[in-house]
């Protein structure tokens, strides 16, 4: 009877101990440096990828007409608000005048009178003409009269002086028409300059455009140069790309673009590269490129708008392709863990493209067919031992 | 011969397996503890791990880029990449911010790295799932902590990411996860001001008439854009080229670049030296006093179970057993106890060792420490509990 009951309590307590010691040893093996390290493995495909490439840009206007005198002084009116579609030629707004009106009514004036001043000298020609034409035929006739001996000679000289002097003053009055004229034709240049300034006080759209802005209001001095009002060409929207300069190999003219206004983010338009800038950002290392959208948005999007821009290069001949998350650097040296009867070896490899997508060209060290490890729970050695799982812990499907 | 402890035990089993279970979740917490001074440890070593970096080349007369600010100019990495023996060199920013994700925000260390493919200094070294960078802007690798899945949009600034990789064990120093991003958006969620502060500061430049001149019509653009600049990195990391030292190559670096430049060894001394020094040592204090109330508590269980015995023990000294067996008797229940409070310790301690939110690292050194501590103790406590019981009067038996 006793026998019994001790025996019951010793499994009692066996009953306890042995699965503690069960987990103990569970515990032991699955975690700490003795468990096996669980990791995805894949298999190298041969296949082509494309590549592609990722940049930023901001849609600006290919061309901005920024419209401003060209002296300093005070705006007087602007017609125009932003957003208004302007045409060719429209006015656009008005610089303040100040004395240029009464400068133009004094070269009037000033003209009137040298119009009379050119009248007077006419008359004195005429005149002095009449004199000379008198003063000739008296010296003639007393030419006459001193061969027959009828008049002194020096009565012939008095009026031959009369004739010389009456051929001077002709010829100075006829200076006089002259000089007048002249200043007639000053005048009126000078009027005519002071109204083609008044012309250009009006500032005047060159082009069919839309008023991106409005600088300065009227009462605002600005100076030589300072743009009131700016228009930019609506159908000229273009977006300033940056690229990183590490991939930008294969980037030309021509290529087909994907491209997401940060607005309107689901939307993909599609466009393609107008030109690679030649000069690139040597203090931001990337290279800048202008993309054209091959159909503009039907709501323009705002100048100075965030855009990303895809660029897809054409397909690259077939290579063994493995995820970019299996290429890891191990001791200074690129290359992917293949996996051998369960064994890992660390095999050195040389990369090529890769795509966004992740996929990199392998374009030495492995081949088609080998099973590699993507992703691992730990960070692997050559003795490390690893259980191949479908999905790693803590990773949603 | 029969076996007394085991008989004593089979006769109060409940009682001493229980005991042993109480003592053992005390045994457990103090091996966590232990696993928590070792996880902190362990961030800081993993940290330096992860960067891949054989050198780091931070501002002068600065403990950076983890246990001090520093800021260098984002084109010094290419006069590093000149210098003898240096094979790669690279460009990374760290910064500890609240990264934002729908409703919910993680505290993470962001990362910029330079997207250069994969095994460049500074992007992570192995992944769980998804796959590296490969866009310059707006593409996101989060450690599996943060609890970011693939595919999501993550909040950093103004901008969103788009998460296309998840790996683990990559955290700060303090233990906060990593996110890793594309240098540029990252030099710019560290030194670009909010949207707000940037207004103001365009107001207050164009408040200012030094900058806001009628007769200088593009100045307050060029100030402007001169204020958003933002051309600064925390650190280069530098890979160095075989057979070279890092101490070899590290030398030029400080003497002509005048930067300061930190080996690993250097680096693990200022982060485990200085940056996490006292937050461990707090740990370590604790670690210690939780050990020495550990072992009192055990010596008193066990004083006090002989004790409990104490009338059983007087009469097998009544009887005639000899002092041997019941000094036998008491070390072999101390030790048995010893045994069942280790094992339940250790099985505790790796079960809720997951759960905590800093890593706690359980050193399989560290268990087998704290086995022949537990077992030292034991027996030391069995000795006073001996002493106890030789000194029992067989008269108490009777007498009681």
């Amino acid at each position: 009877m006793k026998f019994i009951s001790i025996n019951r309590r010793m499994l009692a307590l066996l009953a306890v101990v042995v699965p503690l010691l069960a987990l103990l040893i569970y515990v032991a093996l699955r975690s700490g440096p003795l468990a096996p390290i669980p990791v995805t493995a894949t298999t190298v495909e041969s296949r082509s990828i494309a590549p592609a490439l990722f940049g930023i840009g901001t849609v600006e206007a290919r061309f901005t007409y920024r419209i401003g005198p060209t002296v300093a002084g005070r705006i007087k009116r602007v017609e125009v608000q932003v957003g208004e579609m302007v045409q060719a030629g429209q006015l656009l707004g008005e610089m303040d005048p100040v004395d240029l009106d009464n400068r133009i009514a004094a070269q009037d004036a000033a003209l009137k009178r040298s119009g009379s001043v050119v009248l007077a000298a006419e008359a004195q020609v005429r005149e002095t003409l009449a004199r000379k034409s008198y003063a000739e035929n008296q010296a003639s006739r007393y030419e006459q009269l001193l061969k027959v001996r009828a008049v002194s000679e020096e009565a012939v000289e008095g009026k031959l002086q009369e004739r010389q002097v009456t051929e001077a003053s002709f010829a100075a009055a006829r200076a006089n028409l002259d000089a007048a004229s002249q200043e007639t034709a000053r005048i009126h240049a000078e009027r005519g300059g002071l109204i083609q300034q008044r012309a250009n006080l009006r500032l005047i759209a060159p082009v069919r455009g839309l008023v991106a802005a409005r600088n300065a209001d009227p009462g605002t001095t600005v100076v030589a140069g300072q743009s009131v009002v700016e228009v930019i060409d609506p159908a000229s929207l273009w977006i300033n790309v940056r690229f990183d300069q590490l991939h930008v190999s294969g980037l030309r003219t021509g290529l087909p673009v994907q491209i997401v206004l940060r607005s309107q983010e689901g939307i993909r338009f599609a466009g393609r590269v107008l030109r690679v800038e030649p000069m690139a950002d040597a203090v931001t290392e990337e290279t800048l490129a202008k993309v054209i959208f091959d159909e503009l948005p039907k709501r323009l999007p705002p100048i100075g708008e965030l855009a990303e821009v895809t660029v897809a290069m054409s397909a690259l001949p077939e290579t063994p392709v493995l995820p970019n998350a299996s290429v890891q650097r191990v001791a200074g040296r690129l290359g992917v863990w293949l996996i051998e009867e369960d064994k890992l070896r660390f095999a050195p490899i040389k990369v090529g493209a890769t795509d966004l997508d992740g996929r990199v060209q392998i374009i030495e060290g492995i081949k088609a067919g080998e099973r590699v490890v993507v992703y691992s729970q730990r960070a692997l050695g050559p003795r490390s031992r690893v259980k191949i799982v479908e999905r790693l812990e803590g990773v949603s499907p | 011969m029969i076996s007394l402890a085991g008989r004593d035990i089979l006769h109060s089993w409940g009682k001493f397996v229980f005991t042993g279970v109480g003592l053992g979740l005390l045994i457990g917490v103090t091996l966590t503890m232990a696993g928590v001074y070792r996880g902190m440890v362990d961030d800081a070593k993993v940290l330096l791990d992860n960067s891949g970096a054989d050198l780091w080349v931070v501002q002068q007369d600065t403990l950076g880029p983890y246990a001090e600010p520093s800021s260098l100019y984002d084109d010094v990495y290419r006069t590093i990449r000149g210098m003898p023996g240096v094979d790669r060199a690279a460009n990374i920013t760290y910064l500890t911010m609240q990264v934002r994700q729908g409703e919910r925000d993680v505290r993470a260390m962001v990362v910029g790295v330079v997207p250069g493919g994969p095994g460049e200094p500074g992007q992570p070294g192995y992944l769980i799932a998804g796959r590296q960078i490969t866009r310059s802007h707006y593409e996101a690798v989060a450690d599996v902590a943060t609890g970011f899945k693939l595919g999501e949009r993550i909040q950093i600034r103004r901008n969103h990411y788009a998460v296309v990789g998840l790996t683990r064990r990559m955290v700060s120093s303090g233990g906060d996860p990593m996110v890793f991003i594309p240098l540029k958006d990252a030099q710019e969620a560290q030194f670009l001001k909010d949207n707000d502060a940037i207004a103001q500061q365009r107001r207050r430049t164009a408040g200012n008439p030094a900058f806001n001149r009628p007769g200088t019509p593009g100045l307050l653009d060029a100030v402007l854009a001169s204020q958003s600049i933002n051309p600064y990195i925390n650190s280069v990391l530098v890979q160095v080229k075989p057979g070279f030292s890092p101490e070899e190559v590290a030398k030029p670096i400080r003497r002509w670049k005048r930067l300061q430049v930190y080996t690993r060894v250097q680096m693990e001394e200022i982060l485990i030296g200085k940056l996490i020094a006292t937050a461990a040592k707090q740990i370590g204090m604790f670690l210690v006093i939780l050990a020495i109330v550990s072992a009192a508590i055990v010596a008193f269980i066990i004083y006090t179970l002989t004790l409990g015995k104490i009338r059983e023990i007087a009469v097998l000294k009544l009887i005639g057993t000899r002092n041997r067996t019941i000094a036998g008797m008491i070390m072999q229940q101390a030790l048995g106890l010893g045994l069942i409070g280790f094992v339940v310790g250790k099985i505790s301690a790796t079960f809720w060792a997951p759960i905590f939110p800093k890593y706690v690292l359980l050193e399989p050194g560290d268990a087998l420490l704290g086995f022949a501590g537990v077992f030292v103790i034991c027996a030391l406590a069995s000795v006073l509990a001996i002493r106890a019981a030789l000194k029992v009067d067989p008269a108490e038996a009777i007498g009681g």
